[in-house]
């Protein structure tokens, strides 16, 4: 029997597969990259031949410029393509638009890389499919027992209720551009919020780009040209990055909200003096994160980044051999 | 807060401004049982990690409680308060199971920093108290004066702030009085506009500030924030042999002598003091001030007179463990400066600095601005290089803020080698901050627990710059020295590590 550590090795360019000869989401400029997402730390520019799903790709292009990789090859879910006996295909990771678990067999064996990943439902993208594996390669960005999602729903009924409390002010949502921001709309949209979203400049790319892949969102505005005019009781997206600065002076006396997991932990809301903390994540949570591995039941778990040290701690306990890989270069705070 | 006392009826509000006060205690329910239930539920280590991430006991049980709402239903506080306080120790901890099983992670969040009396933190106290005084439109000083004659929940309180009762009796013999703060002195803009003629010059010791009472047979000691510390220091309390209310400065003193602060420490944070202790480092107090002469309320009074007053009251009392901070002569600004740079021998060489007080100023709560300033020494810089780091807790929970940074020294073998000789939690922006975190994520070498090794050699390092207060040899640290009040001065992303400080540049300064 081969063994799995030969066909995925992790690299400083990222986690390599060399029967295939390509890298997974690699970290450096590499001649062949296999891409899980479009997320700026996992999908960067200048590789040689990149392979994604359309989504990822077209995130890609519209991040970086045509020119962001020698040559592209899309890849649609569960299609597959082969290279000196490792056969490659993408599976949905639900974590946002085009997101995908890298999935390599080889000689008789199945690893799957999860890439970032989710298991709650998110109206902008394919839900995680559940693909039995020998090694199951998991993220842990929310790798603690403290990590437990609420459901996204409470979170914006907690904003839609804030707007209601305070007529007069303008609710400023600090929400990741790609995807995160995405499903706050959907969200909103699904609880009856029809009123037009003013968004951050540096949004309006992206949206466009989930409409275009048939992610409705309802009516949409530039914040910028709304200065002057009444906002109050108005919900407003922008990047997190935004709302520290004087872009967010034109809103007066805005509630400041922040979607993210790490808002579960009060001591981050108040590092960013966070008002009204909103609770939705894009990764699994605590639960999601063993659920999935209880239920895949792989013959060996790797942990690419995160808190990996708990997982692994897990994995022992439910004697189920785990590693972690100390892949560096992931960003593990955007979320 | 204010519209809650106002809209909250007794005794729910009074409850609550107990629990934000530090005023309510359950001694049935202790932090270690509910640790210990967690643990029952859960891995022990991923508990202590999941702590060692959140930073703060309460939210991470929390956190971690798994939910079995069931039969149980969820309490109010009148119903906490009450229960805890006639449940014995098991009965207790049966009842804080059973919440938390029935409560959502904000409300048990709640539940826990309730009984664990971690709602109170310093600053919440005192918003909690100028939120009630403004409730009365009443200023907080006068609050403070009665505070410690009331007991939660506080009806008296609340009769007199919203009930147009009378004011509750102030007349507690031993009460604490509000003490007056000093403003730092930026020597920039300040001097310029001082006449050293209107200042007296004290030393700025370096032990803590108390408030000293004795008033018909009740002796007391405070803290500078009001809480009561007599417990831990019994030997002193004998020794009040005065009636009045004394500021003064807590200290060690053998034989007239002022010792480290060091040595202070080891009895602080201690409830009780044995006689080997008290016998091994005796508490003195160094008196300032004066509040009440007898039955006298002197604040009023100019500090000149106070003080004459002060030094007539403490001749001959205290059987030794009492004296006076001595006033220090000058003509001019300059003349001071050389003083603070150079102090003379004896206790001096171990002050803080100066502190300046208006000969002609009023005792007044708080920190006014013009009669008093502490004029600190500088302080002593180090370059050290950056060794180990840990997650910080409470704002910086989560980052890796707690720094160990080493100098060089030869070892047995004659190499040069870094060798730990303190810790610094803050002095940094939140930016550099962010950068040091980075640093340490990007330059792991090993990770013990929450603790990380960083790559720290002759080619590779961090230099921080180190400010620190002073030095006292100490057995307990390898490198024999202990740092008092270390902070991150700057940080030398420029310096080679090889060309920090050595350690026998810091013996130097023990030596002096």
């Amino acid at each position: 029997m081969i063994r799995p550590q030969s066909v995925l090795t992790p690299r400083p360019a990222g986690l390599y597969c060399e029967p295939g000869d390509f890298y997974i989401d690699p970290v450096r400029p590499v001649d062949r990259a296999v891409i899980t997402h479009g997320h700026a730390d996992h999908a960067r520019p200048g590789h040689g031949a990149v392979a994604a799903t359309a989504p990822t790709l077209a995130i890609m292009e519209a991040r970086y410029g045509a020119d962001f990789a020698g040559s592209v090859q899309p890849l649609a879910y569960g299609e597959s393509w082969s290279r000196d006996g490792a056969e490659v295909s993408l599976a949905p990771a639900g974590h946002v638009l085009g997101s995908a678990q890298v999935v390599v067999r080889y000689r008789g064996m199945t690893l799957v890389v999860s890439g970032d990943y989710k298991r709650r439902p998110d109206p902008t993208c394919a839900p995680f499919d559940p693909i039995a594996c020998d090694v199951f390669v998991t993220e842990a960005t929310f790798g603690l027992p403290v990590f437990r999602h609420p459901p996204a729903q409470e979170e914006v009924a907690k904003l839609l209720s804030c707007v209601a409390q305070f007529p007069e002010r303008t609710c400023l949502v600090g929400a990741y551009a790609l995807g995160k921001a995405q499903r706050v709309i959907a969200l909103l949209r699904a609880a009856g919020w029809d009123e037009p979203i003013p968004v951050h400049g540096a949004l309006t790319r992206l949206n466009e780009l989930y409409e275009d892949f048939g992610v409705a969102l309802g009516p949409l505005v530039p914040a910028a040209a709304t200065s002057g005019k009444d906002l109050s009781g108005v919900i407003v997206l922008a990047p997190p990055s935004a709302l520290a600065t004087p872009w967010a002076r034109r809103f007066a006396d805005p509630v400041s909200a922040f979607a993210s997991g790490w808002m579960r932990v009060r001591a981050r809301a108040r590092q960013r003096a966070v008002e009204l903390p909103l609770i939705i994540s894009d990764h699994a949570d605590w639960d999601e994160l063993t659920g999935t591995i209880a239920e895949l039941a792989p013959g060996e778990v790797w942990i690419t980044h995160g808190r990996e040290e708990a997982l692994a701690r897990w994995c022992a306990l439910e004697g189920i051999p785990a590693r972690p890989l100390a892949l560096v270069g992931y960003d593990e705070e955007e979320d | 807060m204010r519209d809650f006392l106002g809209l909250t009826p007794d005794p729910d509000r009074g409850w609550a401004l107990a629990a934000l006060t530090g005023a309510l205690s359950f001694p049935a329910a202790k932090p270690g049982a509910i640790r210990a239930a967690v643990e029952a539920r859960m891995d022990a280590t991923l508990f202590a990690w999941s702590y060692d991430y959140v930073g703060d006991l309460a939210e991470t049980v929390a956190l971690v409680w798994p939910a079995a709402p069931g039969p149980n239903r969820a309490p109010d506080l009148s119903e906490v308060v009450e229960t805890l306080s006639r449940s014995s120790r098991t009965q207790a901890q049966n009842r804080i199971e059973t919440w938390l099983d029935a409560l959502d992670p904000t409300g048990r969040w709640a539940l826990l920093k309730l009984i664990t009396g971690g709602l109170r933190v310093g600053l919440s106290a005192r918003l909690a108290k100028q939120a009630a005084a403004d409730l009365g439109g009443v200023p907080v000083s006068d609050l403070e004066e009665i505070w410690h004659a009331q007991s939660p929940p506080y009806e008296a309180l609340f009769a007199w702030l919203v009930g147009g009762a009378e004011k509750p009796a102030t007349a507690a013999p031993g009460r604490f009085r509000p003490v007056m703060l000093a403003h730092a002195l930026d020597e920039q803009t300040d001097f310029v506009k001082l006449d050293p003629a209107d200042y007296a010059a004290e030393w700025k010791w370096d032990g803590i500030r108390v408030q000293a009472v004795s008033e018909g047979g009740e002796r007391r000691l405070y803290s500078r924030t009001g809480d009561l510390i007599s417990g831990s220091f019994p030997d002193l309390l004998t020794a009040l042999d005065f009636e009045g209310v004394i500021d003064g400065e807590l200290l060690i003193l053998r034989d007239g002598a002022a010792a480290s602060f060091g040595e202070l420490q080891q009895r602080l944070n201690r409830k009780t003091a044995d006689a080997g202790m008290i016998a091994a480092r005796p508490a003195g107090l160094r008196a300032y001030d004066l509040l009440m002469d007898g039955s006298e309320d002197v604040r009023a009074l100019p500090f000149a007179e106070r003080r004459a007053r002060l030094e007539r009251l403490i001749t001959g009392r205290g059987g030794g463990r009492i004296d006076l901070s001595p006033l220090v002569d000058f003509s001019s600004w300059d003349e001071l400066a050389e003083l603070r740079t150079d102090p003379p021998p004896g206790d001096a060489l171990m002050a803080e600095g100066f502190m300046l007080k208006r000969w002609d100023s009023t005792y007044l709560a708080g920190r006014p601005k013009g009669p008093w300033f502490k004029w600190k020494r500088d302080p002593y810089l180090t370059d050290a290089v950056l060794m180990y780091a840990q997650r910080g807790h409470g704002r910086r929970s989560s980052f890796y803020s707690d720094f160990t940074f080493g100098v060089w020294r030869e070892d047995d073998a004659g190499r040069r080698a870094l060798t730990p000789v303190g810790k610094a939690y803050f002095g940094f922006t939140d930016e550099e901050l962010k950068a040091l975190d980075a640093y340490v994520r990007d330059h792991t070498v090993a990770r013990f627990g929450p603790v990380r090794q960083v790559q720290a050699e002759d080619g590779e390092g961090l230099v921080l710059e180190v400010a620190f207060e002073g030095l006292q040899r100490s057995s307990r640290h390898k490198s024999g020295l202990a740092m008092r009040f270390p902070r991150i001065h700057r940080i030398r992303w420029d310096k080679p590590a090889s060309e920090a400080d050595d350690l026998s540049s810091l013996e130097r300064l023990l030596s002096r």
